[in-house]
């Protein structure tokens, strides 16, 4: 039987839309689908390492690279944010209920197998190089994610 | 009901009941019986969900003091 195939385009770098996309992508590997999630924009700084990468960049790709939050662990919520304060109470709200934290979710997904994809065109828009990614991220482009699209029944834009 | 393997998944929450099982039958051969323990009130449709569509058997369920237990036969 050949296997089913699920896709996510993670364009937002919101915490609890991340939050959401991997509860759905590690679920969808326990369903034994190919998963794919496909960073783009905003989303890409959730597959960032939290630490400093020395890299070669130019003014603007640098002042990007502080701006953003550095991985997933340093993402703000899209409600509620209160500069801050918002992520802190989800965290322990979510330790509370033996929930999964975004850094475990994701190293979940790797677990069973999600391909975890970065765009390319707007990581040299963003200024974030490959180096700056967790490890066993792919670059790719449109074409590969419609290539996963094409054959996949679920497709969500997140 | 016997059953060949028990997973506990008290406690956790989704998605972990469904990844926890499925992990755990990929351990069982065809046939043999997994026993899972839930607290997660979704893990009932979840489970349901999961089996019917995976092309395993969700044989029986029970609940009792907020526990809800499942047995599945793999397929």
């Amino acid at each position: 039987m050949e296997k089913q195939k699920t896709t996510i385009i993670l364009f937002s770098g919101d915490l609890d839309k991340a939050i959401a996309a991997f509860i759905i992508a590690n679920g969808a590997a326990a369903y034994d689908h190919e998963v794919t999630i496909f960073t783009t924009f905003w989303g890409l700084n959730t597959l960032r390492k939290d630490q400093q990468v020395p890299v070669k960049k130019g003014f603007l790709e640098k002042a990007f690279g502080w701006m953003m939050p550095r991985g997933a662990d340093k993402l703000s919520l899209s409600k509620m944010n209160m500069l801050g304060m918002g992520p802190k109470m989800i965290k322990h709200v979510m330790k509370k209920h033996n929930a999964l934290s975004l850094p475990q979710l994701i190293e979940m997904a790797q677990e069973q197998g999600v391909k975890l994809v970065a765009c390319t065109m707007t990581m040299d828009l963003l200024g974030i190089q490959q180096e700056e990614l967790i490890d066993g991220v792919q670059l790719a482009g449109v074409a590969a994610y419609l290539g996963d699209a094409t054959e996949a029944r679920v497709n969500l834009f997140i | 009901m016997k059953s060949d393997m028990i997973l506990d998944t008290k406690g956790l929450a989704c998605p972990m009941p469904i990844v926890k099982t499925r992990k755990a039958i990929n351990e069982l051969q065809s046939g043999q019986i997994l026993e899972i323990h839930a607290t997660d009130k979704g893990a009932k449709s979840d489970l349901v969900a999961w089996a019917k569509s995976t092309g395993h058997q969700l044989v029986e369920t029970q609940e009792e003091n907020g526990v809800f237990k499942f047995w599945i036969r793999k397929g």
